[in-house]
């Protein structure tokens, strides 16, 4: 689509054509794009206009509706709130998931440092196994870690965020859990990164006598963070949005998340969708956010982990 | 650093690999020893297990709407969906002005959960078509109601009305409509990691074709798809590792009812349900051994990237 110059007055009528024609050749372009983009929303908007709509409407008529019937309401979001414990869920999941993403980043960063950085012997096959671990389908840890966790249990009472100190009902053992689950790509993805960074900023600070631990949190950690905010991102929706882990690994109700709350909703109230919309959303809200405010950075770590399983 | 103690690297990595061990390596041990063992882990039964699925009907094998022959459903129909669309819609945005809109609204899918992409998709499939989003759309057409997650019939049953055949295996209405689900969800990373691919591509290049009057079809077929051909594996293989593991989704819309069960639901019903540890953990074993050679293909495509790098 290059232009080709064309001198003199002949040329007018010409490019007016090729503007018509190119209009006409990009026109198929645009209608796939926008419909797919239009397709792929479709549901998503239908979940949130449904979710401030009232029950019976909800009920009787499709959600299309509403787009003419302008008749919106809060009460989904209120009944939800405050009668199936959701604000306990809501506040249990970031009690999951931020730590698990703050483990997972130092455990992996330190180990990331040690396989880029450090020179021993079988370094490279350590690091194979490791990311071989990638594809191992969590399912089947699921039973030899749940019976480990009963063996170790310890029944303390956990200050101020509840459950137990460790086992099946309590926040640090599913943090483990999800640390362990997520270390893989983690170390994958800082390995790569650490490895990139320039080497002569490795020897001289080693020249000048400094430590390891100076090494990595001056240097290494302050120049990796687009990767670490990348993995951070990528983690902690990863916990956010997990189920399995959460279904088998927390014995006690009043520690469930959102997702295992909302497949309570499903299972208890499986058509009332007045209910099911509203707290699917609330459960979106947060990884929507994210995902709007970091978008550079989570599409970064998608790219990163391209491998993962 | 020249004077490091031989244990520094792995004091670094300690934390790591104990967490690697406790949640993954010792799992897979696990998982292993129990396959050959009873209900209750409890005495020695050699293949017994591995027998049971491969007679038992309402498993694996000798079933034509098996759990095995819909995984193999999901291997070859969800990365044949994804990756062309996402090829499709990453050579189309590049060339709209809009191209980050599209992009992010093709990519939401991605950064919600299981649980929350059940609730929107069951609403969407909702039979009654003056509710349901996809039977208000056919029934728009002229076509009957369909219940998209019940329905066993084959595509050509919805097409003719000719009532359920069971010769067509798996290729069943809720299975497509399930693995359509799974595209709406991961479009959006196939798409974004074509997409960084194909900006690669040098536009001089892409220029020099157009002047030598190349059409977009040659070039497309001639310049991008070989270029592209490396990420393109890449997307493949991590859509293919996704179907082999799908458990979430199938799990959340469907529960593995109407025949619609994948190995993964199927080890959980054994495992948490029926309680049957024995078969639970061999079928484990099944799905990871079907992940092994997507495994080794991953880790030869690395080690190749290492060297030339």
């Amino acid at each position: 689509m290059t232009a080709v110059p064309v001198s003199g007055a002949p040329a007018a009528p010409r490019e007016e054509s090729n503007a018509a024609r190119r209009l006409l050749t990009r026109a198929p372009i645009h209608i796939i794009v926008i419909g797919l983009v239009v397709l792929w929303s479709v549901p998503t908007i239908a979940l949130l206009i449904s979710s401030f709509r009232d029950p019976t409407a909800i009920a009787s008529s499709g959600w299309w509706n509403a787009l003419t019937d302008w008749d919106f309401t809060l009460s989904n979001y209120e009944r939800v709130l405050d009668q199936r414990g959701m604000g306990r869920a809501f506040m249990n999941s970031l009690l999951i998931a931020v730590p698990s993403t703050l483990l997972v980043l130092l455990v992996a960063s330190m180990a990331a440092y040690a396989i880029a950085w450090m020179d021993f012997k079988g370094r490279n096959a350590l690091f194979l196994v490791m990311v071989a671990l990638l594809v191992v389908p969590l399912q089947m840890t699921l039973i030899p870690v749940l019976r480990l966790y009963n063996e170790l249990a310890i029944d303390v009472e956990m200050p101020i965020i509840g459950g137990r100190l460790f086992g099946t009902s309590s926040f640090a053992g599913i943090w483990l859990a999800h640390a362990g689950y997520g270390l893989p790509f983690a170390i994958y993805l800082l390995r790569n990164f650490f490895g990139s960074l320039p080497r002569d900023l490795f020897e001289s600070a080693y020249l000048d006598g400094a430590s390891d631990a100076k090494v990595f949190f001056r240097i290494v950690l302050p120049l990796s963070t687009p990767a670490l905010a990348a993995l951070a991102i990528f983690q902690f929706l990863w916990v956010w949005n997990d189920l399995l882990v959460a279904l088998i690994l927390l014995g006690d109700p009043d520690l469930a998340p959102m997702t295992l709350n909302i497949t309570n909703l499903v299972s208890s109230f499986g058509s009332q969708y007045q209910l099911l919309t509203a707290a699917a959303f609330i459960s979106m809200a947060v990884p929507l956010v994210i995902f709007f405010a970091l978008q550079r950075y989570f599409v970064q770590g998608i790219l990163a982990g391209a491998v993962k399983g | 650093m020249a004077g490091r103690n031989p244990w520094t690297p792995w004091l670094w990595m300690s934390p790591a690999i104990i967490l690697l061990t406790a949640f993954l390596v010792y799992p897979v041990i696990d998982t292993l020893r129990r396959s050959f063992l009873d209900a209750r882990s409890n005495s020695w039964v050699g293949f017994d297990n591995y027998q049971f699925i491969i007679d038992n009907p309402q498993t694996l094998a000798a079933n034509t709407h098996s759990a095995l022959l819909n995984n193999a459903l999901w291997l070859i129909a969800f990365p044949l969906l994804a990756v062309p669309l996402g090829l499709i819609l990453a050579v189309l945005t590049s060339r709209v002005k809009y191209e980050a809109a599209a992009k992010a609204g093709i990519f939401i899918p991605m950064a919600i959960s299981f649980v929350a992409a059940g609730v929107i998709w069951k609403f969407m499939f909702e039979f009654n078509a003056n509710i349901g989003t996809v039977n208000a759309v056919t029934g728009g057409v002229g076509l009957d109601p369909t219940a998209w997650l019940q329905d066993r019939g084959g595509l050509q049953t919805w097409l003719t009305d000719a009532g359920p055949d069971q010769w067509w295996g798996p290729l069943q209405i809720n299975n497509f409509a399930l693995i359509f689900v799974a595209t709406w969800m991961w479009t959006g990373f196939s798409l974004v990691v074509l997409s960084a691919g194909l900006k690669s591509i040098s536009t001089e290049m892409l220029e020099a074709a157009r002047v030598d009057g190349a059409t977009e079809w040659q070039i497309f077929r001639r310049i991008i798809i070989p270029v592209l051909s490396p990420t393109i594996a890449v997307v493949t293989t991590t859509l293919v590792i996704q179907s082999l593991k799908v458990f979430d989704l199938v799990w959340v819309m469907s529960g593995g009812r109407f025949d619609t069960d994948v190995v993964a639901t199927l080890f959980f019903k054994q495992s948490f349900i029926a309680g049957h540890f024995g078969i639970g953990a061999a079928l484990a074993v099944v799905l990871l051994l079907a992940v092994v050679p997507v495994m080794v293909v991953s880790i030869r495509r690395f080690q190749f990237q290492e060297e030339t790098r």
